[in-house]
């Protein structure tokens, strides 16, 4: 790796907590879609959340990315950073927050009136006032290491849904985030673009990148998890190792959730 | 009826002097001025605080409740009796202004909602303000969808421009009616009015759906 692409949260020290939250909870008027639920990620580890739709799962990456304030609960990050959600003062850090994260959408989000390589440089060039040509260089390295040299003169609209998820993990990328979140990354993807998605995200959890994603895709999930997080109803039903969960689960939730993703019908 | 062919050739260079120096350029500042008014008119109808948004809202209901011409009467007859003096060419560009930033703004404002929300959270997942991705993300993309309702705007603004005529100000309509009024040529001076507008209005349209085309790769397909 060339020293101007980004470095996955420095040199990965194992057991060492990236970061760290307590008793989240975030309610939409009445309804409480997180009950106190807590996450540790360590650096250079891959942390998925799996369960069923309404389980609170994406409401977690939103929550670390700064797109929901919660109402209550503590994120500590890397220990240069503890956010207490339930103070005032949380609106203004919830951005610092943010500033180390990065977020890949379901549906990819880029923004339809730039190039891919626009898109990708946004950050970089606007936000962080790095330099435009050094943005670029590091920009076009990240699109080739996910296999788009040629079309970072492309729109969007140009580019299969493969194609743009793989663009939306570079735009990412090029953050030089310490934390990526994949909130369903392949969701929206036809099934046969599924597996160029995923075997991205697999090759960047090989190089040390630290991520939590939100995810259906159970088989991925035990290929490259470290820990699998089962959600249901706003509070976490199990975690632990991904062949604990996904083979052996405790919980009669979590294998009534694991058997109807295995056996549809 | 026989057609004055000697009076339309001889009228036609004061009636374009006219539209040249009167209606497009009223036309045009009004619109300028209009879009910008319009733009912050919209946004402070979006915005989050109350009084803001209710300042707004009455501004565009005063301006579509009541009849442009009216609006240019009482900017150019009215405002003399509390001791305001506007002279006709500023009162026409204030009445058309005011006019179009009211109904632009309602244009303005439903583009801007016609973005999607994943727009906003892309640009504030990397890092931007607000502000910034107001104006480079969604702004840009509001741009194209309002081009079409726009257009409209502008191409009843140069029509309703012949109203200035009532308040003194020297534009295609006006120097009609001096000019049949002279040679007694109604029919004729009005419908050669007519013409030049219809003109004016073919060229705006053409010019509408270039800058759509220019636009479209602005938007998802």
């Amino acid at each position: 790796m060339s020293p101007t692409e980004p470095q996955p949260s420095d040199v990965p020290v194992p057991d060492e907590p990236l970061l760290t939250v307590t008793g989240l909870r975030k309610a939409f008027g009445q309804h409480e879609v997180l009950k106190s639920i807590d996450l540790e990620v360590r650096r250079g580890e891959v942390v998925t959340l799996i369960g069923p739709s309404g389980s609170g799962k994406t409401t977690v990456l939103r929550c670390l990315n700064g797109l929901e304030v919660p109402d209550a609960g503590v994120a500590e990050f890397a220990g240069q950073l503890t956010v207490d959600f339930a103070t005032p003062v949380a609106k203004k850090q919830v951005l610092a927050l943010r500033d180390r994260s990065a977020m890949v959408f379901q549906h990819y989000n880029l923004f339809p009136h730039k190039t891919v390589l626009e898109n990708v440089i946004e950050g970089p060039v606007q936000v962080q006032k790095r330099p435009k040509a050094e943005a670029i260089q590091e920009a076009r390295d990240l699109l080739a290491r996910v296999g788009l040299t040629g079309k970072e003169n492309s729109y969007p609209f140009e580019l299969s849904g493969g194609q743009q998820q793989r663009v939306g993990i570079v735009r990412a990328l090029a953050l030089r985030p310490q934390l990526l979140l994949f909130d369903e990354p392949t969701s929206a993807l036809d099934p046969e673009l599924v597996g160029e998605v995923l075997a991205v995200i697999k090759e960047l959890a090989d190089e040390g990148w630290t991520m939590v994603v939100v995810t259906h895709e159970l088989a991925f999930a035990r290929q490259v998890a470290d820990e699998v997080i089962f959600m249901d109803g706003g509070v976490v039903v199990e975690r632990g190792h991904p062949d604990t969960v996904l083979r052996d689960p405790r919980e009669e939730r979590t294998r009534q959730f694991v058997d109807r993703l295995l056996n549809p019908f | 009826m026989s057609i004055n062919w000697e009076l339309v050739w001889s009228s036609l260079g004061p009636l374009l002097t006219g539209a040249i120096f009167g209606t497009i350029p009223l036309a045009l500042a009004s619109f300028s001025l209009g879009l910008l008014l319009a733009l912050v008119v919209a946004l402070m109808r979006l915005s989050r605080n109350r009084l803001v948004s209710a300042v707004a809202r009455t501004y565009i209901s005063v301006i579509r409740g009541t009849p442009l011409l009216v609006q240019l009467f009482v900017i150019f007859y009215g405002l003399p009796s509390v001791g305001i003096t506007i002279s006709p060419w500023p009162s026409a560009i204030i009445a058309f202004s005011l006019n179009v930033g009211g109904y632009a703004a309602e244009v303005i404002r439903a583009a801007i909602l016609s973005v999607p929300k994943g727009q906003w959270e892309a640009g504030h997942t990397i890092g931007m303000s607000r502000r910034q991705t107001l104006v480079r993300i969604i702004l840009p993309q509001a741009a194209r969808v309002s081009v079409p309702p726009l257009s409209n705007t502008f191409i009843s603004l140069v029509k309703d421009t012949s109203l200035a005529s009532l308040i003194l100000v020297t534009e295609l309509f006006r120097v009609a009616q001096q000019v049949a009024a002279f040679s007694q040529e109604f029919m004729l001076l009005y419908l050669e009015a007519a013409v030049i507008y219809w003109i004016i209005c073919l060229v705006l349209a053409s010019g509408q759906s270039a800058l759509e085309k220019r636009l479209d790769r602005y938007v998802a397909h």
